[in-house]
């Protein structure tokens, strides 16, 4: 708790500084990761973040110590040349994207190990900190370091914020983008350079390995809450931060502990929250919705069963014939009886089942859209009337009000569908 | 009583073994466009060997196979929840997945770093050069040679037996799943036994060479060969030579420059497969001033 105040309180600048610096990189890597993965290059980052290891090294070999403008340098280097070389294998080759990346990726980590045991064996005193770069350890990173990442990271965001309308284009159709005049390839040089820029200040705290957690999975979580660019940016940046600073945090009360595996632990779990219980796209949500529509669905079979049962002049259905109508759903069925007993939609006496008013006005509302749509169809599209009800029976459950309206307008109105049976409509009785 | 040179043959020999069961199952794992699956794969069986080796207290326990087996078929079902329950795009799924289980394994190893001996860089990249004094010691105090060697032996077996067995329903369906579907071969589970084979792979080979090297065995034989050749037998074939190949030459290569041998493999797999790239891609055909057959389609 104490360590917990202390954190959080920001009495020491430092720590201040580096949840500063941890903001920025997550809120760029999220914006840069979110693009691509609206592009569907989601593991191209990945690719990029392995990438950089060789570059990294080298960096470190030229300068001889940790000098961040040499392993940027380096970095970017090596993460322009996979990029390029993914493009061209891609263009050139006719080896799946899939396999590009990984071998791109496997690559040039291992010539990134070949290296770094070079160094290690050279015995440099400050190889220490080159290991950080494969965890990502963000207590780790030094202030004046932090000034580098940080400026850096403000470029992303700054350069994203500017060109949004070009990158939207990119991601969500570069052709048009093209065809208006547009620079695309430009753009996407530009929008390469800022995922590797991104990925090169994100490893301080991630490291190569899990780099594509910071891209990826912000963006993907994000997708789950909203459809519009802006709100997901910025939900996207937002669970970045959290993690960041969650990641951070422990890193802090467990010092060996790196915080790269952190932050995509709590990454991951804002994800899979986001994929259960997001309203309309999360698992349970679909799930719910799903069984309140099949509930729909048996209700109207029901009432549907038992207005035919009326136009056949019956004035109602025993429970066991009604059973033996859907022998698979039997408990559904007994379950919809239940529920228009309840909201007095129907009667239910001795085990006879009648219609009442309100029952048979709704009734009578499913089977006006049955063959209303039936009518339809074979008037319009010119599809034979023995063709025709499976779709209707699909559609009368969706079709709505002004819909029906307009279907009645287009079709004047008619008193017979294909199958010369009535239209029932609400004024007959009277 | 060993010399160098039996040193380099036993290193060679185990390297060789590795990148050839590696690529057998690389080559199916790409005709079916799977590459970065097995990359997850191979990320994601870190936190059973860590459990494995916590609840065994030893890199040789069963525990660390069957932890290591487990999660490799659980990453494969996340990642197949995760597209299909919660359509989330593959890639991302993917991405996902792996980073989430290796950032778990990462974790449990520095949580447990004082119980058990397990070293994130000894998982990571491996040390195959040890591999000599490693020695596998029977009962009665007989030395029996170097335990990876044998690992490696016997992994080579089953994924030979593993392709032998199923190289028929393997074939079909890394072309055509529905087809194969359709002759009544159950997909899924033959999916699952190969995912099960990559993970199986990977634990027997990551004390050699180190879990992400993995993937590169994995995956740069089977995609070198795969751009001389299209037919299955001779995809094999090259990719049996190649992984032999670059085995002899990442040895002697990391021995003169004292590197890391798994990493010098990896390199110059990636220096064969960009010549090979360079050499059979579009462009310098065209510069050769010859065009085949398919680019006059194409164009």
């Amino acid at each position: 708790m104490e360590d917990f105040l202390y954190f959080f309180s920001f009495q020491d600048s430092s720590i201040l500084f580096i949840v500063m610096g941890i903001t920025l990189l997550g809120i760029g890597s999220a914006y840069v990761g979110t693009f691509s993965f609206l592009d569907n290059k989601a593991l191209l980052g990945d690719a990029i973040s392995h990438a950089v290891l060789p570059g990294i090294c080298l960096g470190f070999i030229l300068a001889g110590e940790k000098n961040p403008f040499f392993i940027v340098g380096g970095a970017i280097f090596s993460g322009a040349l996979a990029t390029f070389l993914s493009s061209w294998l891609k263009e050139n080759t006719k080896l799946s994207e899939d396999s590009i990346i990984a071998v791109i990726l496997s690559v040039f980590f291992g010539f990134g190990i070949v290296l770094l045991t070079m160094i290690q064996k050279t015995g440099n005193p400050e190889m220490a900190g080159l290991n950080q770069f494969i965890f990502g350890n963000a207590i780790g990173i030094l202030e004046e370091d932090l000034w580098v990442y940080g400026s850096l990271s403000l470029l992303i965001i700054l350069t994203l914020s500017l060109l949004l309308k070009e990158f939207s284009l990119l991601v969500f159709n570069a052709e048009y983008g093209k065809a208006i005049g547009f620079p695309m390839k430009g753009i996407r040089v530009v929008f390469n350079i800022l995922m590797i820029l991104s990925v090169v200040i994100g490893i301080q705290a991630i490291g190569v390995v899990l780099m594509a957690a910071l891209l990826i999975t912000p963006g993907a979580a994000a997708r789950f809450w909203t459809d519009r660019l802006g709100t997901l940016l910025i939900l996207a940046a937002l669970f970045a931060i959290i993690s960041g600073i969650v990641g951070t945090y422990i890193s802090f009360i467990i010092p060996q502990m790196p915080t790269g595996p952190w932050v995509v632990v709590s990454l991951s779990t804002l994800a899979l929250i986001s994929f259960l219980f997001a309203p309309k796209k999360g698992v349970l949500f679909r799930f719910i919705s799903r069984q309140s529509y099949l509930k729909k669905t048996h209700k109207e079979h029901v009432l549907k069963s038992l207005y035919k049962a009326m136009e056949e002049q019956k004035s109602g259905l025993q429970i066991q014939e009604l059973l033996s109508m859907y022998p698979v759903h039997k408990t559904e069925t007994l379950k919809s009886i239940k529920t228009l007993n309840k909201t007095n939609q129907l009667t239910v006496k001795e085990g006879f089942i009648e219609l009442n008013e309100s029952g048979k006005k709704e009734a009578k509302r499913i089977v006006r859209l049955h063959r209303l749509w039936e009518l339809y169809l074979n008037e319009y599209m010119n599809i034979a009337p023995d063709h025709v009800h499976d779709s209707a029976e699909k559609l009368e459950h969706l079709i709505t009000p002004e819909l029906e309206e307009l279907l009645d307008n287009r079709l004047n109105y008619p008193k017979l569908d294909p199958h010369q049976e009535n239209i029932p409509r609400d004024h007959d009785d009277h | 009583m060993m010399t160098i040179d039996t040193n380099a043959f036993l290193i060679i020999f185990t390297a060789s073994l590795i990148a050839i069961s590696c690529g057998l199952l690389g080559v199916f794992m790409m005709l079916r466009k799977m590459s970065m699956t097995g990359d997850a794969i191979s990320h994601a069986v870190l936190p059973g060997i860590v459990i494995g080796f916590f609840i065994s207290g030893t890199q040789r326990g069963i525990e660390v196979i069957i932890g290591a087996g487990l999660l490799g078929i659980l990453a494969t079902l996340i990642i197949d929840w995760l597209r299909k329950k919660a359509k989330v795009q593959l890639d991302a799924s993917i991405g996902i997945t792996f980073t989430l289980l290796f950032a778990i394994g990462i974790i449990l190893i520095n949580m447990l770093a004082y119980k058990v001996d397990l070293d994130q860089e000894c998982v990571l990249y491996g040390e195959i050069a040890y591999l000599p004094i490693d020695l596998w010691i029977t009962k009665s105090g007989f030395s029996m040679g170097p335990r990876i060697t044998w690992l490696a032996i016997l992994n080579l077996l089953l994924v030979i037996t593993f392709i032998w067995l199923l190289f028929k329903e393997l074939k079909l369906t890394s072309f055509d799943e529905s087809f194969g579907i359709v002759l009544g071969i159950p997909a899924g589970a033959i999916n699952l036994a190969l995912m099960s084979m990559v993970s199986y792979t990977t634990v027997s080979s990551f004390e050699a060479v180190g879990a992400i090297l993995v993937v590169a065995l994995l995956v740069v034989p089977p995609a070198t060969a795969f751009l001389w050749t299209k037919q299955i037998k001779s995809l094999i074939k090259l990719t049996i030579g190649i992984g032999i190949g670059i085995s002899v030459i990442g040895y002697y290569l990391a021995f003169w420059l004292d590197s890391s041998i798994a990493g010098m493999m990896v390199s110059v797999a990636g220096f064969v497969f960009l010549t090979s790239a360079v050499l059979k891609s579009k462009k310098s055909k065209f510069k050769f001033g010859t065009q085949s057959k398919e680019e006059a389609f194409s164009s």
